[in-house]
């Protein structure tokens, strides 16, 4: 949140320095036949760090839509700004849950028009499909990308003090004594309850998805455990930071983040050897969805970014440059090797099936899980 | 023509104060749902005006202590930071204030000069100084003097850090103004007569900075105790403040009435200080 403020300023610039500027960007003589010519704007909020830079150059050219980007580094400033009313976005990209399911039951998104989306029938239907959890028939958001929720693990220091760690399972978070292995090498957990509890409720062998007080005060109980051992809980932007210069042994995160610390803590070259566990017990799952608020002022221009993105080789280039798997099937070829191979970032079929979706909650329940998670920061 | 002075403020206050105050009582008394924005307004027109009013947000804020915790933890935080500003500034203000003259004019400068950095940048710097891999921990360890980094940052003593230095110029104006008021005469009549500097200090010149010490601690003390930004980027994960209570159901919960009643009840609690402070101000 805000203590990430910082970084993602620092990261939009970069993301707009990368970004050709809009001077140079239309050569009217040479658009692509197969693409319609909405013109205009489009505005697009999405998150910081978070796109091939090239992808939205090309789809300015080929277009001759202006693209204006800027970006968030939290669901709460999107929600934030959307629940406002005329944000003058053309396109977001909230998480399926809890945003994007709560923006989608608010009426504050537009129903997609898929004869505008030709490209539609690339994205995988059993991703879709699991994604109809949070939007029964998939009306309202494309998926962009995806991923998990697990451990990013310092493999080389794990292995020197702890050399029969469970390296497959959050029991190595979660069981105290494991924990007290680790402390001193450094256990970090995001502030997110909705992206922790959910996963320690399933390690518990309940429901991740329950509201009942037994439940939650269990999994309350399992974090207070460990609570002592652990180091910090910081939002998972300053994980990624802190993983790739080496401060922690083990963190949990997003799947993506703990790949781009991976590739960090490589380009540094300082022999920090990163690893991601996705826990074998059960793995959240999440989309970020590709939406277009309900008073976009551009929708024409922001279904054919929609349509564009989910071409297989502009979606392979989103992937190659930030290391989150896409639901574009046909773009796993041009997906470079290491990346498509590696299982941290493609889950393979067997992983997938080991992965849950979580739904979004009543207030008085969200409200219940938040004291829960203040309870185990505060470590009373 | 002669009231025309009182127009701008009077406009000022019913546009940038009251109007402002009452849209949020009116979001406290509203009742939350889905939507955009997400809740429904406490009054409405069916066939004739009808005022729908929802007190449950005020109502929860009384049954759960977590919101009176953090209320509590607030107003320690900001006495404290007030306190340390104070203990801080008044040497301060004092050595301006007998300070060469041609001196003043730059030291006055140099307490304002933060301001013209920009905040976040500022507290910033003080991620970098105090994080594990920082410069304090750096240099710390190069001397020797320590093998395992100290966990400076995400404290307490981070907290404070933070707060101190953004809030210390808004105390030391105060008094440097009511210190440069003083009649230094008084002073000096007092030691003429026989009393030592410590019985000046406290029988002359205390009495007469009064004022504008309360005036010092009650800038420094009112804005921090709704502050969010220094406890959220430099305090510890369990620094429940009022700032994050109200964050958390405005962004998290979604629940605006209830954020909006945290907002209104903080306010109230704000007023007793000013309210103490204009009696106190009223008697001499």
């Amino acid at each position: 949140m805000l203590r990430r403020l910082l970084a993602a300023s620092l990261c939009a610039a970069f993301a707009l320095a990368a970004i050709p500027s809009e001077a140079q960007t239309p050569s009217p003589s040479a658009p692509a036949p197969s693409q319609p010519q909405a013109g205009g704007t489009l505005n697009v909020y999405n998150w910081s760090d978070y796109i091939d830079p090239y992808a939205v150059s090309r789809f300015q050219q080929e277009t001759g839509i202006r693209v204006r980007y800027d970006v968030f580094d939290s669901l709460e400033t999107l929600e934030g700004k959307l629940s406002a009313g005329r944000s003058g976005y053309d396109i977001i990209v909230p998480t399926s849950e809890p945003t994007f399911a709560r923006l989608a039951r608010a009426n504050a998104l537009l129903p997609l028009d898929r004869s505008k989306i030709s490209n539609w029938g690339n994205q995988d239907p059993a991703l879709l499909q699991r994604v109809a959890a949070s939007d029964p028939g998939n009306r309202f958001g494309a998926v962009y990308l995806y991923g998990t929720i697990g451990l990013g693990i310092r493999t080389d220091r794990i292995r020197a003090v702890f050399p029969d760690a469970p390296l497959d399972s959050l029991d190595l978070l979660m069981r105290p004594e494991n924990a007290h292995k680790l402390a001193r090498c450094g256990i970090a957990v995001m502030d997110s309850a909705i992206d922790v509890l959910p996963s320690v409720l399933r390690w518990l062998g309940r429901d991740p998805n329950s509201t009942e007080t037994a439940d939650l005060r269990a999994a309350e109980e399992a974090l207070l455990a460990i609570r002592p051992h652990v180091r910090a809980i910081i939002p998972s932007g300053n994980i990624m930071d802190a993983l790739a210069t080496g401060e922690y042994c083990v963190a949990m995160t997003y799947s993506g983040d703990v790949i781009q610390a991976q590739a960090r803590a490589r380009e540094a070259g300082r022999g920090v050897e990163i690893g991601y566990v996705q826990p074998k017990e059960g793995a959240q799952l999440w989309f970020d969805m590709l939406a277009i608020p309900a008073d976009a002022p551009n929708p024409d221009a922001a279904h054919a970014f929609i349509n564009f993105l989910l071409r297989p080789d502009v979606m392979a280039g989103i992937t190659n440059h930030v290391r989150y798997p896409n639901a574009v099937p046909a773009a796993t070829p041009m997906v470079d090797e290491a990346v498509r191979n590696d299982p941290n970032v493609y889950p393979t079929p067997e992983m997938l099936t080991r992965t849950f979706a979580v739904t979004s909650l009543a207030p008085a329940a969200e409200r219940a899980r938040s004291r829960s998670w203040n309870r185990f920061k505060a470590g009373r | 023509m002669r009231r025309l002075p009182l127009l701008l403020p009077t406009l000022w206050l019913v546009g940038f104060v009251a109007l402002p105050l009452l849209v949020v009582l009116m979001l406290a008394i509203a009742e939350p749902g889905p939507g955009v924005p997400p809740f429904l307004l406490p009054f409405g027109w069916e066939g004739g005006p009808v005022l729908r009013p929802n007190w449950e947000p005020f109502a929860l804020l009384v049954e759960d202590d977590y919101y009176l915790s953090a209320f509590i933890r607030s107003l320690w935080v900001a006495g404290a930071t007030a306190g340390l500003c104070l203990l801080l500034a008044f040497p301060m203000a004092l050595g301006i204030v007998r300070a060469a003259p041609r001196w003043r004019a730059p030291l006055l400068l140099a307490v304002l000069l933060p301001f013209w950095t920009g905040f976040l940048p500022r507290v910033g710097a003080w991620i970098g100084l105090l994080r594990d891999e920082g410069w304090i921990n750096g240099i710390l360890r190069g001397l020797g003097v320590i093998d395992a980094p100290l966990p400076l940052l995400y404290s307490d003593f981070a907290l404070f850090i933070g707060m101190v230095h953004a809030y210390l110029p808004f105390a030391v104006l105060p008094l440097y103004a009511s210190l440069s008021r003083m009649d230094l005469t008084l002073e000096e009549a007092a030691a003429d007569l026989g009393a030592t500097p410590a019985t000046v200090f406290r029988t002359v010149t205390l009495p007469l900075v009064a004022p504008g010490a309360a005036a010092a601690f009650l800038l420094v003390f009112i804005p921090a105790a709704g502050e969010f930004v220094i406890p959220e980027l430099l305090g510890p994960s369990d620094a429940l403040l009022v700032g994050r209570a109200l964050w958390q159901e405005f962004f998290q919960n979604r629940d605006w009435p209830v954020a909006a009643a945290l907002a209104v009840a903080l306010l109230a609690v704000l007023i007793v200080p000013i309210l103490l402070f204009q009696r106190l101000e009223a008697r001499r």
